[in-house]
């Protein structure tokens, strides 16, 4: 195994596991479709960091934490449905992306160029992703009250606003570093298709979490390696083979 | 003669500038069974919303005594769990509560210990109520709050489960604030009620003694007979 495999690999394995972890939770509040516009908003990051030469996972991050801001005031002051929010959002990002992106580097925006991470991104993945599932973990039962009843939570004595902070940032972690695995246009799957294949052969919560994980690491894996093999880009790999995992799990889906 | 638990006095509440309450008096001894009464609109939920703390009032609403609050709200019900595996035994655990825990207050509303590792979403209407019952219990309050807390079961469910609620009350003392339409909830099981209305009209007391055919009419604006059996 080359060095420049190995980063990739630890890369990907902690940024899928965090983010398949996390779509546990965003499936519970049908919240996976956020995933997609804040990846599309990453976008004008992704093309900066590009343009100017520094991390891409870098350059998303302050622009997913604006879509955040910008998608929660939106919904307060509009009363918009998500649909509507999102196609905005999706096509507010896309077009500022392309004022700035030179069309002939644009693959690594839009389909992730994990074959060329650094030891630096590398260890960020690592230290953020390993962040995001121990708050996730210890938060979970919390943000899970929360999603299934909101004034419970309240009446339980949990502090929604805290919570929904952290689980929006960490949300805005996941999807900056999910950019540089499969790119602005897929990090919703990544976060989406281990969960609901994870959901599928599920019986209990901690099945549920451990399950994602796994699949989401298993993805990264495979993807990784297969690009190599092949000398196709890593992102469509690693979401193809998520897919490929959720249609396995159908035939024994536990749902009903 | 039992202590006055919560007193709430000249009490508003106003959503999107429209008045929905206001100028409400009542009081909650301990041991009290309060039914609120209404028809649809009549902001029942409202004020018991906004006795929990959670839509904001005018007026004063002073507890006596530091409440320990169980609530059981409308609309929590089987679709809200069921885009999760979770068993009975997650239910709890959400709460933070131990296996254990969980078991002993299974069985306190009638239900199989071993219900505790099951999917609650392959639960009947019934046990899941009940499950939500005893969800309820394990956070051991003093005060319930119940809005409608049998809409999602049939008839027959229904009846069986604020006899169990009914017989929790009486055992471990609790005060209820309990939320419904149903006329018949309030003769069988309540020891005192408060009427709200669209048209402004109140009334608040023992039901037996105040809810008479004329109140009734002010109440819901209409004829309303009770079938008793």
């Amino acid at each position: 195994m080359t060095y420049q495999l190995a980063l990739s690999l630890i890369s990907g394995i902690f940024i899928a596991g965090s983010a398949a972890y996390l779509g546990t939770l965003m499936l519970s509040r049908k919240m996976a479709v956020i995933a997609g516009p804040l990846g599309h908003l990453a976008l004008p990051g992704a093309a900066l960091a590009i343009v100017y030469g520094f991390s891409i996972s870098l350059g998303a991050f302050p622009f997913v934490v604006l879509g955040i801001i910008v998608i929660w005031l939106l919904e307060i002051r509009t009363k918009l449905a998500m649909e509507a929010l999102t196609a905005i959002v999706f096509a507010t990002g896309v077009a500022i992306a392309f004022l700035f992106l030179p069309i002939d580097k644009a693959e690594a925006a839009l389909v992730g160029d994990i074959s060329k991470v650094g030891i630096y991104d590398t260890l960020a993945s690592m230290v953020l992703g390993t962040l995001v599932v121990v708050i996730i973990n210890r938060s979970y039962s919390k943000i899970l009250l929360i999603n299934i009843h909101e004034d419970v939570a309240k009446t339980e004595g949990i502090d929604v606003k805290l919570y929904n902070l952290i689980y929006l940032s960490s949300i805005a972690i996941i999807v900056a570093l999910g950019v540089d695995l499969v790119g602005g246009l897929m990090t919703a799957a990544l976060v989406a298709i281990p969960a609901a294949a994870a959901r599928n052969v599920s019986r209990t919560l901690g099945q549920f979490g451990a399950t994602a994980g796994l699949f989401g690491i298993a993805s990264a894996a495979l993807g990784i390696v297969l690009s190599t093999i092949t000398a196709l880009p890593a992102g469509p790999l690693v979401i193809l083979a998520s897919g490929i995992i959720f249609l396995a799990t159908v035939p024994v889906s536990r749902a009903w | 003669m039992n202590d006055i638990l919560l007193e709430v006095k000249d009490f508003g509440v106003t959503l999107d500038n429209t008045p929905v309450l206001s100028g409400l008096n009542f009081t909650v001894t301990e041991g009290e069974f309060l039914t609120v009464l209404g028809p649809n609109g009549s902001g029942k939920t409202v004020l018991l919303r906004s006795l929990l703390g959670l839509i904001p009032h005018t007026g004063e609403m002073n507890w006596h005594k530091k409440p320990r609050i169980g609530y059981l709200p409308q609309g929590l019900n089987q679709v809200s769990v069921r885009d999760m595996p979770l068993t009975v035994k997650d239910i709890f655990g959400l709460k933070e509560l131990k296996p254990a825990e969980g078991v002993t207050f299974l069985e306190l509303v009638g239900l199989e210990g071993d219900i505790i590792n099951k999917r609650a979403g392959h639960l009947s209407g019934g046990e899941f109520q009940r499950m939500l019952v005893a969800w309820v219990l394990a956070s051991h309050p003093n005060i319930l709050f119940l809005d409608e807390p049998t809409t999602a079961i049939d008839v027959a469910g229904g009846e069986t489960v604020y006899s169990l609620i009914k017989e929790i009350w009486q055992r471990k003392g609790l005060t209820i604030f309990n939320v419904t339409h149903d006329l018949n909830i309030v003769y069988a099981h309540s020891t005192h009620v408060l009427c709200l209305s669209r048209f402004g009209h109140r009334c608040y007391g023992i039901p037996k003694e105040i809810l008479t055919p004329d109140v009734l009419r002010d109440i819901y604006g209409a004829e309303v007979k009770l079938y008793t059996h």
